[in-house]
């Protein structure tokens, strides 16, 4: 079958800032942001212009434009279609009211790709408590997307939804002066064409090569839980350390969890750098399979890289260069950063089909480096 | 519903009245003028909102888990 590419990874999310906390809007400022993600033959770069305004002392407004230019030949497209290139676009506006301790924010996430649209609203209350040492906050999202397909640049006859609904609580806490802890929790609820739509799943034959394709077939539900802590300390000679976990569980019995460790320091009046280090390990989907027996061996097939079992570790830092003020009176300040990750994946069973192999099954596991730059300016009015 | 049914109700409710009548006791243990630390930029738990969405989102669509990250999503076929 040909096809157009292979790029999807359903359910994947972009995220949009974070939940309300009460009490304070949002700075007024504008960010302006370049990102380039290079690794495992897919290039992903473009812009990020993300503005917050308090409209009123009580009222501020938030709105993100995002893009990603692709070009693909990854594993997957290079085995089973032909590299491509195709763009998203993403815009976003929303809102937050403040009323005496309490924040209430909402907004919405439009998302335009060639094959896919997806439209996301969301709401949330949160809550300054016990002297402003806690915050409360609590979220729904809604989200409803429709999936394409693509050949070759044409769009096909197939039209297929997802619903999606998350529910969030979380809970900031001052717990010293010098310390603080941040908890949150989220309920992932998604309904429908759960399938990535160019991907294919493996199943040992008689061909040449011992193995053929089959179209991929997940189940229509998938409910997901995931809990997260992170505690942020202030070390007596101005730098701060922070570290985090999330645990991840959901109905495919994928299992995963991430720990991160970072460490920020100032250098003079005008330098901030930052280093983190990232570990996520992940167990496998009840129904995935590198390769399979034997063709329709399971009512459910899956063989995408992101359900698979792997363990993954992020190394990055960043620079921030506080720039001098010279000229306008209505900036107060700005810097210039730039931040460097470099992601190193390694699968556990998902193995790298075009290195030559004794037989279908035996060749080594695909291990997927990347390269992920950002380089923004920051400025606050 | 049998008299029984209401137990699990009642004592979620008392919980809860006990819970809400400690707020009013708690004070405050890290004053207003003690939160110069927290307050430097450094401590900020997101200081680069633009740049942290964009990780995030380099993170989800390649792993299986999501969520529980302090922001809200929207869909995408992304990978």
């Amino acid at each position: 079958m040909s096809k157009h590419g292979i790029r999807f990874g359903l359910a994947g999310l972009g995220c949009l800032g974070a939940l309300a906390h009460a009490g304070v809007l949002p700075d007024d400022r504008v960010d302006l942001l370049w990102h380039d993600y290079d690794g495992g033959g897919i290039q992903v770069e473009g812009p990020s212009v993300l503005i917050q305004k308090k409209i009123t002392d009580d009222f501020a407004v938030t709105a993100n434009y995002y893009t990603d230019l692709i070009t693909s030949a990854s594993l997957d497209v290079v085995t089973q279609a032909s590299a491509y290139k195709e763009q998203r676009h993403q815009g976003s506006l929303g809102f937050e009211f403040l009323n005496g301790k309490t924040t209430y924010s909402g907004g919405e996430i439009h998302s335009v790709e060639p094959d896919y649209l997806s439209n996301t609203g969301y709401f949330s209350i949160s809550q300054d408590m016990f002297g402003d040492l806690t915050n409360v906050s609590m979220g729904f999202t809604r989200g409803w997307d429709w999936v394409g397909r693509v050949n070759h640049g044409v769009v096909q006859n197939f039209h297929q939804s997802v619903d999606r609904r998350n529910w969030q609580v979380g809970v900031s806490q001052i717990l010293t002066r010098n310390s603080l802890l941040t908890f949150n929790y989220e309920a992932t609820d998604s309904e429908g064409y759960l399938n990535n739509p160019y991907r294919n799943a493996r199943y040992v034959s008689s061909s040449g090569i011992g193995y053929t394709y089959e179209e991929e077939r997940y189940p229509h539900t998938r409910t997901g839980n995931a809990l997260s802590l992170e505690y942020k300390y202030y070390l007596p000679y101005r730098a701060s350390i922070d570290g985090s976990y999330r645990f991840y569980t959901d109905t495919w019995d994928i299992l995963a969890h991430t720990f991160t460790l970072g460490y920020t320091q100032p250098i003079g009046q005008s330098w901030i750098v930052d280093g983190t280090v990232r570990y996520y390990t992940q167990r496998q989907a009840s129904f995935y399979s590198d390769l399979y027996p034997y063709l329709n061996s399971q009512n459910f097939l899956a063989r995408d890289r992101e359900l698979a079992a792997f363990d993954s570790v992020t190394l990055g830092g960043g620079v921030t260069w506080q720039l001098p003020i010279t000229r306008y009176s209505w900036l107060q300040r700005s810097t210039m950063n730039f931040r460097y990750d470099r992601l190193s994946i390694h699968y556990k069973d998902f193995r790298d089909v075009l290195i030559p192999s004794e037989g279908p099954g035996t060749e080594p596991f695909y291990v997927l480096d990347a390269n992920v730059m950002q380089f923004f300016l920051s400025a606050w009015y | 519903m049998s008299r029984g049914g209401h137990w699990p109700l009642a004592l979620l409710l008392g919980a809860a009245a006990l819970l809400l009548a400690g707020c009013g006791a708690v004070q405050p243990w890290v004053k207003p003028y003690e939160r110069e630390h927290l307050a430097d930029p450094i401590m900020s738990l997101n200081p680069n909102p633009v740049s942290s969405t964009y990780l995030d989102h380099v993170f989800e669509t390649r792993e299986g888990a999501r969520g529980a990250t302090g922001g809200v999503g929207g869909g995408c076929g992304c990978n």
